[in-house]
């Protein structure tokens, strides 16, 4: 119980952090950059949607910063992050609203298989130490951590798209000849257009998730109680998951969950590349839009989700571990 | 399985690595280690290409003097880009302003991690714990999206942005790893016995603490570069660094903007992107390397025939 | 009586880097049905290789270099270990030296149990039930504790459950490997003698390693003394207490002091073990021996049979050294406490 709370805790400083972080930006360049934004639409925006605008960025303000924090924290909570400025007229929370299944869809996906792929393959590659997998994975997945996302995004537009023309590279789905909705060419279409961004996903983040497994896998592989099983002449299945992997996988989980910073990295990057219309091309496209109010709100969204995923892997391990089950 | 005590380690006698002793080891380490030797022999090319570049190419890079959209030949390796500059010289410049980010980089987040991450461990407190907290949230907050933040906050920095901004977000994790190195070296014995011998804290702490610290300082410094590199192209990628340096990020921003892929230019994109790939490939080798040096447990094994005892026969016994 | 259990000439070498080390030299022993052999010896004399070599336990970098060990007649080197499996925990079953790191933490005691039962037949789930309380029983701990975790028992219960475990199948052979070394001297004594007990009411054969040579003392049935990798004496427990012969064994007698009897000085042994990887010539313990003559530099001793008893010392052989010497204090030990087996 103990142990929640003080994750919950952690939780909140972070977001707090998050939110302080965002505060202070753009006051603490020089010039605040917001100005000019601001000018550029005085004349369009309601007085409601420029006060909070104004709250969000410290612009024409005569009150103390002290204040202004206030103002902003009561606007962040209660779900005002002010209206988009580049899809004007519309909220920044109803604009990211249409962005976010897609990656969620995307990346949420590819995790799951990365994970899953990724675990079983260093699982086998500790287990058959020595073996042909084992002495091929670091070396390829060293170089491969080393590869810049959006390369492998581009390699593979190139071959698969360009060169091959075996599949779609460019957006969620074909604009021009469908339209949304529930119809079996539309999800068709969606799932063509997943397939290479997917891809591209899968292979730069699946790389970690091998290698950190398979070390841990080797490490547990020496603790007497595998000794053990062998010694009780258990077969070689059982030993290699319910005794090694069992407990290999504890203290990954959350490793897992942090390098989930870097998958959303990877997400934004390879969106770019591929158009794919995500959280993350909307946060490129409101960067080159100057749409601060829909940056900022993009941030927080993803900064949250980070946030949200290790909260969820540390229960995990919570749960799995019987020894932190019942202790305090 | 724990190797009998008496193999080759002199009971009793504390380690201790002076750091010229621990750079020679570290240079025999590499030798014998192929993937480290492939790493430095990569690094070293590109240091050198950095280094003198118009010795290799004898165009100016920024010079858009040629005939746009050529492909490789004998005058232009590369080609040219849509704008008529010389691909091959740009590639061969922007060396420069890679290498530069990735030394400035590593090497201040690593010095700073150094200053703080020690002072924490041996002034502990309030210090320490606030370090601790520091370093969990920028753990967590997602490092990527910060830098985009702040980078289109100041209209997309030059270079020395990009340094400032990536130093300031990264030094913190290396902080608390060499802080924890540096706790457990605290106790150790000989540390205490030059405490006993009255050498001064200070003293202790640059000669004897950090020198045995070499093998995760230099590997930090490898981690940073590497990351540096490849949050860096990616910023110049989105278009947030100075599109008018001449760098390999800037040169796939270009390429992107021209949509070089679709227009039959793959090389203006391939190019300065795998070259990154191989620089980052160097530092990431050399890294793996010194884990593999550091922990004696994940190097090769050597797939012997099964149960080699199975051909010998069992030798004739003596009661 | 046929042999439950003969080693001959075993050797185990680990394979590193720098080149070979032999940590086991050429090692022989019998092992008759019921007999309990204690192997005594320091840190890093070994002794836990020997059994886990015995046990076909090994892992990379060691292996077995030469010798065999034949159990109930079969040689086991070199068995892949599906071949194994026939004779693993249901003739011959090992008992490590802490509970905490032999159990699997995520697992609940009765599964362990479990997975034991169910990789040699298949056993109905009743049946599986029936014998797992049976064995902790047996040990003295209620079975309602089948379903508890390994952190939630006391390092004794812990021990006393892993010796339960190892006797699922009631075995010929239990191997322990330094059982009681993690508890305090109370909960060692009563292990000892719950051990003892089991092992005569079920008639298996232990071979039980330990750096405690008093401790191993008023069990064991012979007694075996290792130093770097090499068997230096071995023979009846009371004979080699009595009348220790290699200086060494005098040596861990003398180290250790006794409640009764005479007020002696404690001596210990002066030097550490060899590098095992430069070991000094001739004899191996001639370093530290306070015997040690020129001879013993030279020559590199064999075993050989001396009263009863075999011995690894070139002074004791050539007669230079006379059996008599140092014998008073351990005799006394052994007259003092014979027999008493009360808690």
């Amino acid at each position: 119980m103990r142990f929640a709370l003080r994750r919950f805790g952690f939780f909140a400083v972070t977001l707090w952090a998050a939110l302080t972080l965002n505060f202070l930006l753009p006051r603490l360049m020089p010039g605040n950059p917001a100005l000019a934004m601001m000018s550029k639409f005085h004349g369009e925006l309601s007085p409601q949607s420029l006060n909070a605008l104004e709250i969000l960025f410290g612009v024409n303000t005569h009150t103390s910063l002290a204040s202004q924090y206030v103002s902003y924290l009561h606007q962040m909570v209660t779900g005002n992050f002010g209206t988009s400025l580049d899809f004007y007229p519309a909220s920044v929370a109803s604009v990211i609203g249409s962005a976010i299944w897609w990656t969620l869809g995307l990346v949420g996906v590819t995790t799951i298989l990365a994970f899953l792929l990724g675990t079983g393959l260093g699982i086998v590659a500790a287990w058959r130490r020595g073996g042909r997998l084992d002495s091929l994975l670091p070396p390829v997945f060293v170089i491969a951590s080393a590869v810049p996302y959006f390369l492998v995004a581009m390699v593979l537009v190139l071959i698969f798209g360009i060169s091959l023309h075996w599949l779609p590279y460019l957006g969620g789905y074909n604009v021009t000849s469908d339209t949304p909705g529930f119809s079996l060419t539309f999800i068709g279409d969606v799932l063509s257009h997943a397939i290479l961004p997917a891809l591209s996903l899968l292979i730069t983040t699946i790389g970690t998730w091998i290698l950190t497994m398979r070390n841990t896998m080797i490490t547990t592989l020496a603790e007497d109680y595998v000794r053990m099983a062998r010694a009780k002449g258990l077969p070689g299945r059982r030993i290699m998951l319910d005794y090694a992997a069992r407990n290999a996988i504890l203290p990954n989980l959350t490793g897992f969950a942090m390098s989930l910073g870097f998958v959303v990295s990877g997400a934004i990057l390879i969106e770019y590349v591929f158009n794919y219309p995500g959280v993350g091309y909307m946060l490129l496209q409101a960067v080159q839009g100057e749409d601060y109010p829909l940056m900022q709100a993009l941030f927080l969204l993803i900064t949250v989700a980070v946030l949200v995923a290790i909260l969820v892997a540390d229960i995990a391990t919570a749960l799995l571990d019987p020894r932190t089950r019942t202790a305090g | 399985m724990s190797i009998p005590l008496s193999l080759g380690q002199p009971a009793g006698e504390p380690r201790r690595l002076p750091s010229s002793h621990a750079l020679a080891r570290m240079g025999r380490a590499v030798r014998s280690n192929r993937k480290a030797t492939v790493g430095a022999v990569l690094l070293l090319f590109f240091i050198l290409v950095a280094l003198f570049p118009g010795v290799i190419a004898h165009d100016n890079p920024s010079l858009d003097a040629y005939q746009p959209h050529l492909g490789p030949s004998t005058a232009h390796l590369l080609g040219t880009t849509a704008y008529g500059q010389d691909m091959f010289a740009q590639l061969v410049w922007g060396t420069r302003n890679v290498m530069i980010i990735a030394f400035t980089v590593g090497l201040a987040t690593t010095g700073i991690a150094v200053l703080v991450g020690v002072a924490a461990a041996y002034l502990g407190g309030l210090w320490d714990s606030s370090l601790g907290v520091l370093t969990d949230v920028l753990l967590v907050i997602p490092l990527f999206p910060l830098l985009i933040i702040i980078a289109a906050y100041a209209h997309g920095g030059g270079t020395l942005l990009l340094i400032v901004v990536i130093t300031v977000t990264s030094w913190s994790y290396t902080a608390r790893q060499l802080r924890s190195q540096a706790l457990t070296l605290r106790s150790r014995d000989f540390l205490q016995a030059a405490r006993v011998r009255g050498e001064r804290r200070l003293y202790v702490i640059v000669m004897e603490v950090i020198p045995t610290m070499t093998s995760l300082i230099v590997a930090s410094f490898l981690t940073n570069a590497l990351y540096a590199i490849l949050f860096a192209s990616s910023l110049q990628f989105i278009g947030l660094g100075d599109p008018n340096t001449v760098s390999w990020g800037t040169m796939l921003y270009w390429a992107q903007n021209n949509a070089a892929l679709q227009t039959g230019q793959p090389l203006w994109a391939i190019a300065p992107g795998a070259c990154i790939a191989v620089l980052g490939a160097a530092f990431a080798l050399l890294n793996y390397a010194f884990d593999e040096i550091g922990n004696p447990a994940l190097r090769p094994v050597r797939r012997r025939a099964r149960r080699p005892e199975l051909r010998t026969v069992p030798g004739s016994g003596r009661a | 009586m046929p042999e439950v259990l003969e080693v001959s000439g075993l050797s185990v070498d680990y394979v590193l880097d720098r080149g070979d080390v032999r940590a086991v030299d050429d090692v022989s022993f019998a092992l008759g049905r019921g007999e309990f052999l204690g192997i005594v010896g320091e840190s890093g004399c070994g002794k836990s290789t020997l059994l886990f070599a015995v046990a076909q336990l090994l892992a990379p970098p060691a292996r077995i270099a030469a010798g065999s060990v034949r159990f109930k007649g079969a040689n086991l080197v070199g068995l892949t270990d599906s071949q194994l499996c026939a004779v693993r925990w249901r003739d011959m079953s090992v008992v490590m030296q802490s509970a905490m790191n032999a159990l699997n933490p995520v697992k609940s005691i009765g599964a362990q149990f479990r997975d034991a039962m169910r990789a040699h037949g298949k056993p109905p789930k009743d049946e599986i039930e029936a014998r797992s309380a049976e064995v902790l029983r047996m040990v003295g701990i209620d079975p309602v504790h089948l379903r508890s975790y390994p952190h939630q028992l006391s390092g004794g219960m812990r021990q006393r459950s892993m010796i339960a475990m190892a006797l699922l199948f009631t075995p010929d052979l239990v191997i322990m490997d330094e059982p009681t070394s993690a508890l305090d001297v109370v909960a060692q004594r009563s292990l000892m003698v719950q051990i003892k007990e089991l092992q005569l009411a079920y008639g298996f054969a232990v071979i039980f390693v330990t750096h405690d040579m008093s401790l191993i003392s008023h069990f064991s049935d012979r007694l075996m003394v290792m130093y770097a990798g090499q068997v230096d004496e071995l023979g009846a427990t009371r004979t080699v207490f009595d009348r220790p012969l290699h200086p060494y064994t005098q040596g861990l007698l003398e180290a250790f002091p006794s409640i009764r009897g005479p007020k002696v000085t404690l001596r210990g042994i002066p030097g550490n073990p060899p590098d095992m990887a430069r070991l000094p010539s001739g004899c191996r313990f001639q370093p530290r021996c306070p015997h040690a003559i020129d001879k013993c530099a030279d020559v590199a001793p064999d075993l050989v049979e001396l009263d009863e008893v075999v011995v690894r010392c070139v002074r004791r052989q050539d007669g230079s050294l006379p059996v008599t010497a140092g014998q008073e204090i351990a005799g006394q030990e052994i007259a003092g406490q014979e027999g008493s087996l009360s808690r």
